[in-house]
């Protein structure tokens, strides 16, 4: 077992990798009352299309990476969440467009509930009779998704950003993209992506960590030759491809997300580049930048507003959204100002500030057992060690910044979604 | 880790939990005064106002550069309910010096930023600036409209209304937007003054320092409220339903799914009460967890609700159920939640069904250790209470002692006063 130790952190993370493949970190934190684990397989709402062992590709459809992560809950002892929850454990689960992660956390009895937890979601069991009844269940969430305007404007973005990329997919899938979910291809998909060399597993709390080893190799024993290569669509084009979507909901005020379709970071890189775009965002529309101050003053946003770096493999973009009467006045402040910040430059104090604002809420975050183990693999998945983002944080000026900024923020990189009141369609502003 | 309760004044006290545990320190200040229909707005407004400038930072880009500067320290108004008193005041978290890459001291400039909005206001013509006073309260009423966006909190928010209507309890905590729309500058002066004269005064310090430095720094920062102020307001606890039968109470919205919440009186079990371990007990394994009679049989075998819990208001002295249900359903729905709740009134449940609800409820109040903020909201909330906020361990020990008959005496002490429906057809 390797030890990475991070003295500015005063952190240390002891490291293992099974021989079949599975990744294992556990952040020891004696102080901690609870244990927290974390269960992640680089598998999400985006894999729709992938290379299988015979070399065929398979095309699945949408949701099905959520669909399994609900049904790996059942198993032939009965509801997991139920079995963690009598042993006092709190456990759940969560899809996104390139991860799936299992997680409890307890204060006691913990390696009995990462017995559970590794052997639930490596132990498929699927029948026709519950897929069919969590075919319902997820119909009603999806629909109850398709009344929430936050989600709707989200996913308009991500349709008139990218014209291939599947990160424009909704991660649930479509009531009838799911209503083709069979047994057999929930099969298939674990058999492809929760494989030992595709997944990690994150330990955070007072717990040994050579004990979450052993347990690991004792349940975790099946090998996986090699994950099969996804298909993330044909190549995307620079610019965005539709510049402005709109359409109508039940909202008191419009709602609105701004995406500036950016570069995704090359290999090693995605960190550096991550740190970078957050940055950005806080030089662009932060709380302490000046158009923060200027916009809410003149009433075009409130404190809704707050915009983030994101990423997943094969696209890289910001986002900010929130309520506003004139979104389209918003973004064309959002424009004018980066360009004005290329031209003039930025307060070299300002900069300092912002870089010192960033840092200590990195620090923060290791605060929260759950974060941290999330963090540590999502950027193991990346190829990066997140416990480096200090030296890395050091390593930024402002010339990265402003890279970015001369870079993405062009108007054919920016595309802006808007969610309106009912019957205000034609509108221009919504005053 | 060690905790600390120290009264710096009458009615001024600072509650602290010492702990390397972070990495970062939490500060907070809390005012506190009875909540009542005619000062809630003012109060609730007072400090949303006061976050938008201080004197010597007047505007929100120059406090906000003052955070930055801290290392991002994270500051706020905060506004909460505890029994019937309203607290209001800022809560702050900062980086610890240790991991301050300048090898700046943050606590104290931190303490003192809180310090100076709290204290040393932007003003104008020797109030409150106007202008902040007017979109402040726009956007406290748009906060209070905005509660029925979120069905099923309304409809536990609505529930209490009713249930409580006679009480102080009722009145909510954010006050009412006529009122705040049409608050003066003048208005909302005078409140703030009255309110930093009388309120009891709550600090609340986690994180590495020592008590004499957090004592020092207070000092520093806070002079002018470190005078006698006044004593605690008691809650009102109403052992059982006043008007002796169970009322029921229907509104009509836009919704598509139908919303079922009742409301019982916990026959007097507060925090601090003998009993209240047991009712811990109960309430898990009613509806507490995903392994309560609720979850198990109403959701998931009877499939009767797409949620059903239930929860307490240790102040007050109230257990809520919500629920989520097809209108069709709703009267099937209510036998079937009343029916898990006679069951265990009646000692049906097994040793295995007691043993996991001991451990959720044991487990929750161990990690709560491991979260800064729920150790602020802890301290504060038990000072309020007249509790031992540096005794947070003794619960937890007394809930593993609850026994198969502690849960039945105290489920038989649970009276249902108000049944509330949110539905989405008229008759």
């Amino acid at each position: 077992m390797e030890l990475r130790e991070y003295q500015l952190l005063g952190e240390n993370i002891h490291r293992h990798c099974l021989e079949n493949g599975l990744e294992i970190l556990v952040d020891v934190r004696p102080e901690y009352a609870k244990q927290f684990a974390f269960f992640a397989t680089r598998y999400g709402g985006m894999h729709l299309r992938f290379h299988n062992e015979d070399g065929h590709w398979v095309d699945t459809p949408a949701g099905v990476a959520h669909f399994l992560e609900h049904k790996m809950f059942d198993s032939e002892e009965g509801n997991v969440l139920q079995i963690m929850a009598a042993n006092g454990a709190v456990d759940n689960a969560f899809t996104a467009a390139a991860i799936t992660g299992y997680y409890f956390e307890c204060t006691r009895g913990f390696e009995e509930n990462l017995r559970t937890l590794l052997s639930f979601v490596t132990t498929p069991y699927f029948t026709e009779e519950s897929v069919a009844k969590e075919q319902g269940i997820i119909a009603q969430e999806i629909r109850m998704c398709l009344d929430d305007p936050d989600v709707e404007v989200y996913y308009q973005l991500m349709e008139a950003m990218y014209q291939n990329h599947p990160v424009r997919v909704r991660v649930a899938g479509s009531e009838a993209s799911i209503a083709q979910i069979t047994p057999e291809v929930l099969y298939r998909c674990h058999e492809a992506f929760y494989r030992p060399d595709n997944m990690v597993l994150c330990v955070a709390g007072s717990v040994d960590p050579q004990r979450v080893v052993e347990l690991a190799r004792e349940i975790v024993t099946h090998t996986g030759g090699g994950v099969g290569q996804a298909d993330l669509g044909q190549k995307e084009p620079v610019q965005v491809a539709q510049s402005y979507v709109q359409r109508e909901m039940p909202v008191s005020v419009p709602v609105f997300e701004l995406g500036v379709k950016g570069t995704p970071a090359p290999e090693g890189q995605e960190l550096r580049q991550q740190l970078v775009g957050e940055l950005v965002c806080d030089v662009l529309f932060g709380a302490s930048a000046p158009l923060y101050t200027k916009l809410y003053e003149e009433g075009l946003i409130n404190s809704s507003f707050g915009g983030d770096y994101e990423s997943v493999p094969g696209c890289a973009y910001l986002m900010a959204g929130g309520e506003s009467r004139d979104p389209k006045a918003v973004r064309d402040a959002v424009l004018a100002e980066a360009q004005r910040l290329c031209r003039e430059g930025l307060d070299p104090e300002l900069w300092e500030r912002l870089k010192k604002a960033a840092y200590g809420s990195m620090v923060r975050r290791l605060n929260s057992l759950e974060d941290t183990c999330i963090e540590l693999a999502q950027n193991y998945f990346r190829g990066e060690e997140y416990l480096n983002f200090p030296q890395c944080f050091q390593s930024i000026e402002w010339a990265d910044a402003r890279a970015m900024l001369e870079q993405w923020c062009v108007p054919e990189r920016v595309a802006l979604s808007v969610v309106c009141p009912v019957g205000t369609g034609n509108q221009e502003r919504w005053d | 880790m060690e905790r600390f309760h120290k009264t710096l004044a009458d009615g001024v006290e600072l509650v602290m939990t010492r702990t390397n545990q972070f990495k970062t320190g939490v500060f907070s200040v809390t005012l506190t005064v009875p909540l009542r229909a005619d000062t809630a707005t003012a109060y609730a407004l007072i400090p949303d106002v006061l976050y938008r400038g201080s004197r010597n930072h007047p505007n929100m880009e120059s406090l906000s550069a003052a955070t930055d500067e801290l290392y991002g320290a994270s500051l706020g108004p905060a506004v909460r309910q505890r029994g019937e008193s309203q607290c209001v005041g800022f809560q702050c978290s900062f980086i610890d010096d240790h991991y301050a890459l300048d090898g700046m001291a943050v606590l104290e400039p931190a303490f003192a930023l809180v310090g100076e909005i709290l204290l040393d206001p932007y003003t104008e013509n020797g109030v409150f600036y106007q202008d902040f006073v007017a979109s402040e309260g726009s956007n406290l009423a748009d906060r209070i409209a905005a509660r029925v966006n979120d069905k099923r909190g309304w409809s536990i928010f609505r529930l209490v209304q009713e249930m409580c209507a006679q009480e102080a309890y009722a009145v909510d905590k954010l006050g009412d937007a006529q009122t705040a729309r049409s608050m003066t500058a003048r208005e909302l002066w005078d409140h703030y003054q009255t309110l930093l004269r009388t309120s009891r005064v709550t600090f609340y310090y986690g994180g590495s320092a020592d008590v004499e430095r957090v004592e020092q720094a207070i000092a520093c920062s806070f002079a002018p409220l470190l005078s006698a102020r006044q004593a605690p307001v008691a809650c009102q606890v109403v052992d059982r339903p006043q008007s002796g039968e169970v009322r029921e109470v229907t509104d009509v919205l836009d919704v598509t799914q139908g919303k079922l919440s009742l409301g019982f009186r916990t026959g007097g079990v507060v925090v601090n009460h003998p009993q209240f371990a047991a009712l811990l007990v109960c309430n898990a394994l009613y509806g507490g967890t995903a392994h309560s009679k609720l979850f198990t049989n109403v959701r998931e075998k009877m499939s009767l609700c797409y949620f059903a819990s239930s929860m307490l208001d240790k102040a007050k002295g109230l257990m809520v159920v919500s629920s989520g249900v097809e209108f069709a359903k709703f009267g099937v729905a209510k036998e079937a939640i009343l029916a898990q709740l006679d069951a265990i009134r009646q000692g049906d449940f097994t040793q295995e069904e007691l043993e996991a609800a001991i451990r959720s409820v044991v487990n929750a109040l161990v990690s709560r250790k491991d979260s800064q903020g729920l150790m602020e909201d802890d301290g504060v909330s038990t000072a309020l209470s007249g509790g031992d906020p540096t005794r947070p361990d003794d619960l937890a020990q007394q809930v593993e002692q609850v026994t198969h008959a502690d849960v039945v005496a105290v489920a038989q002490m649970l009276a249902l006063d108000t049944i509330y429906y949110l539905t989405g057809e008229e008759g």
